[in-house]
C-alpha cells in the first residue's frame, strides 16, 4: 500500500467514526460547535501520530505479554505532553474541551491503531496511518460539529447567520445522538452507491 | 514482520520499568519547559479580565484578599494618579451546571463598570449564553443604588436569559456578592483611615 | 441531605452516558441483550467505585505532596489497568460464579472512559452540592462514583431492553444496527432531560 493510500483510507473506507464507529465518547461530547469538534480532532491526531510512531519504533523490543500496558503508558505520556502544551499555548481550547483531553488515553482509536497497525509496520508507515486516521476523525468531528452548530445555534464556525436561536436540542445531548445517527445513515448510503 | 520477544518475568519487568522511566523523564522535561508559559498564560488571562472590567488605569493591579461573611474573596485594586479608581473582584455563585465565577469591576464611586465570566459550566445554547453581550452588557455601567440586582421574574431589573432563569439568577447573585465585597473593602479602608475601628460594615 | 443530592444528580440529572457521553463504547457495543447489559453494569459498578477510591487516595497522598500533579493521567490509567487485572484474579479465586458473570467484561473496562472520567472528575471538578463550590471529599467521592455507576447501569439496562424490542421490528436497511440504536439513545436522552432542574 502506498503512503498516499495509507493517508486517504482513513477518510472514507476506514473512517474511524462513520465506518468503524470508534471513539464515540469525544465524538458526541465535544461536537457542540464546528470549532470544538475540529480542536478535539486535531488533539487526537497529535497523540495518534506520535504514539503510532513511538510504538512502531519500540514494538520489537517489548515482550508480547506486557505490550498493552506498555502501549498505554506510551499513549498516556503523549496525552500528558499534549495537556501541558495546550495549557501553555491554547488555554481557552483546553478549558472548553476539559476532561476529554485526558480521556484521549482511553480513546479506542489510539490503542486500536497501535494494536492493529503500528506494532507491525515501519515508523514512516505508522506515521502516515496515524495522519490518515487522525484526519478522518477530525473531518468527522468537524462535520458533526458543523451540523449541530448550524441546526442548534444557527451559526457556522462561529459566524451567526440567523438572528435568535436555532433548534436548541441539537446542541444538547439528544441532538448529538440524533445528528450522528443521520450522518452515519448518509455515509452508508453514499459509500454503498460508490461500491456498486 | 513482527519478531515478538519471548516473554519472561525478567524482561517483562525490565521492559515496563524502562517504558515508565523514559516516559516520566520525558514528561518531567516537558513540564519544566511548559511551566513558565502556563503561568504566563494564567496571568495573562487574569490581566485580560481585569482590563476588561475596570476603567483605564496606570501601573499594575494590586492583588488583595478580604473576608466577608466567613468567606475569603480575592480582588485587585487599580489606581490612576495615585488614587484607586476601581476594584476587580472575583466572586462566584451556584449556577445550573456548576459554579459561575465572575470578575466584577466596580469603580471608586460604586458603579459596576463591567463584568466578565472567568469560568462556567452552564448548558451550551442555554445558560452558557451568559457570556454573550446580549445578557452581560446589562451589568455595564450599572448603579446598584438605583437598580436592583435580581431578575425581573423575582421583581428586579435584570432581563433573564430565555429558559435559563437559574443561570441568570446565579450571575446576578455573583454580581451582588461583589458589591457587598466592594462595600467591605471601602469600609475596611475607611476604618483603616479612622484608625482601629473594628466595625466591618456589612 | 448532601449525599442524597449527589446520588440523584449523578443517576438522573447528570447521567454519565446520556448527559456526559462517557462510556459510550460499551453502551453501544454490549447493549444487544439485556443479560449482557446487566453483567457489564455490574462490572462497571464494581470497578468505578474501587478505582475512584484508590485514585483519590493516590492523588492526595502521593501526587499532591510530591508536586507531580502533571503525572495524574498516566498514574490514574495505570492504577485502573492494574486494578482491573487484580479484580479479575481475585474474583476468579474467591467467587467463580461471579467471575463467570462479570469476567468477560472486565478486560473491556480498562478502556471504558467512564472509569477514568469519574476518577479525574472527583479530583478536578468543583461541585456545588449544598451551596459553595468545592472539591469533593473522600466520602462524597466514593458516593458520587457509586451513584454514577448506578446511573450507568440504569441507562444501560433501559437501553438494552429497548434494543431487544427494536430487534423484533422491521427497520429500514440504512438504519439497521448502530443508527437506529443512536436514534433510540437520543429519545432516551430526551426523556432523561426531563429530570433536569430536579437538583
Amino acid at each position: 500500500m502506498g503512503k498516499i493510500q495509507l493517508i486517504t483510507k482513513g477518510f472514507v473506507k476506514e473512517n474511524p467514526t462513520f465506518s468503524l464507529l470508534l471513539g464515540m465518547c469525544p465524538t458526541l461530547a465535544t461536537t457542540t460547535s464546528a470549532i470544538n469538534g475540529m480542536s478535539m480532532g486535531l488533539a487526537t491526531l497529535f497523540v495518534l501520530v506520535l504514539s503510532n510512531m513511538a510504538i512502531s519504533a519500540t514494538a520489537p523490543y517489548i515482550p508480547d505479554k506486557v505490550r498493552i500496558p506498555a502501549y498505554i503508558v506510551i499513549i498516556a505520556a503523549f496525552v500528558t505532553i499534549l495537556q501541558l502544551v495546550m495549557q501553555a499555548f491554547t488555554p481557552d481550547i483546553y478549558e472548553t474541551l476539559g476532561l476529554f483531553i485526558p480521556l484521549i488515553v482511553v480513546n479506542c482509536i489510539v490503542l486500536g491503531r497501535a494494536e492493529a497497525f503500528a506494532n507491525k509496520n515501519s515508523v514512516v508507515d505508522s506515521a502516515c496511518d496515524g495522519i490518515g486516521i487522525g484526519i478522518g476523525f477530525t473531518f468527522a468531528l468537524t462535520l458533526l460539529g458543523l451540523v449541530r452548530e448550524i441546526l442548534g445555534s444557527g451559526s457556522a464556525f462561529g459566524f451567526k447567520f440567523i438572528t435568535g436561536d436555532g433548534i436548541l436540542v441539537f446542541v444538547l445531548a439528544p441532538g448529538a445522538f440524533m445528528a450522528l445517527a443521520y450522518l452515519i445513515v448518509l455515509f452508508k448510503k453514499v459509500t454503498a452507491k460508490k461500491g456498486e | 514482520m513482527t519478531m515478538a520477544v519471548q516473554s519472561s518475568f525478567k524482561n517483562m519487568t525490565l521492559c515496563l520499568f524502562a517504558v515508565c522511566i523514559v516516559s516520566s523523564a520525558l514528561l518531567a522535561a516537558v513540564y519544566a519547559v511548559t511551566k513558565e508559559p502556563i503561568e504566563a498564560a494564567n496571568q495573562a488571562k487574569t490581566n485580560n479580565a481585569i482590563a476588561q472590567v475596570v476603567p483605564e488605569f496606570e501601573g499594575n493591579p494590586v492583588p488583595g484578599t478580604i473576608e466577608v461573611g466567613g468567606k475569603e474573596y480575592s480582588y485587585y485594586t487599580v489606581s490612576k494618579a495615585g488614587r484607586p479608581v476601581g476594584y476587580a473582584i472575583t466572586s462566584s455563585s451556584v449556577g445550573y451546571g456548576g459554579p459561575v465565577v465572575l470578575m466584577v469591576g466596580i469603580t471608586a464611586d460604586r458603579i459596576i463598570y463591567n463584568t466578565t465570566v472567568i469560568s462556567q459550566a452552564e448548558t451550551p445554547g442555554l445558560g452558557a449564553k451568559c457570556v454573550e453581550p446580549a445578557f452581560a452588557d446589562q451589568f455595564r455601567d450599572f448603579n446598584p443604588a438605583e437598580k436592583s440586582l435580581t431578575v425581573k421574574k423575582d421583581g428586579g431589573d435584570i432581563d433573564a436569559i430565555t429558559a435559563s432563569t437559574i443561570t441568570s439568577r446565579a450571575y446576578s447573585k455573583a454580581v451582588e456578592t461583589a458589591v457587598t465585597v466592594y462595600d467591605a473593602i471601602v469600609a475596611g479602608m475607611e476604618t483603616a483611615d479612622d484608625n482601629q475601628e473594628t466595625n466591618q460594615g456589612e | 441531605m448532601e449525599y442524597i443530592l449527589i446520588i440523584i444528580s449523578a443517576i438522573f440529572v447528570n447521567n454519565i452516558l446520556l448527559a456526559q457521553f462517557m462510556g459510550i463504547c460499551p453502551f453501544l457495543g454490549v447493549s444487544n441483550k439485556l443479560s449482557t447489559a446487566v453483567g457489564m453494569s455490574g462490572a462497571v459498578c464494581f470497578v468505578i467505585t474501587l478505582a475512584t477510591l484508590v485514585t483519590y487516595l493516590f492523588q492526595y497522598y502521593v501526587l499532591v505532596p510530591l508536586h507531580i500533579e502533571f503525572m495524574q493521567t498516566i498514574a490514574f490509567i495505570l492504577i485502573i489497568a492494574a486494578l482491573v487485572q487484580m479484580v479479575e484474579i481475585v474474583l476468579k479465586k474467591v467467587s467463580p460464579s461471579l467471575y463467570q458473570a462479570l469476567g468477560i467484561f472486565l478486560p473491556l473496562i480498562t478502556t471504558n472512559c467512564a472509569v477514568l472520567g469519574v476518577a479525574l472528575m472527583v479530583v478536578t471538578k468543583e461541585f456545588t452540592y449544598g451551596g459553595e463550590p468545592h472539591l469533593l471529599n473522600l466520602g462524597e467521592s466514593v458516593v458520587f462514583a457509586f451513584a454514577t455507576s448506578l446511573g450507568f447501569g440504569l441507562a444501560m439496562i433501559l437501553f438494552a431492553g429497548l434494543r431487544e424490542q427494536i430487534a423484533l421490528n422491521k427497520v429500514p436497511k440504512p438504519f439497521q444496527g448502530i443508527p437506529i440504536a443512536l436514534v433510540t439513545a437520543s429519545i432516551l436522552a430526551m426523556a432523561f432531560m426531563g429530570f433536569s432542574g430536579l437538583v
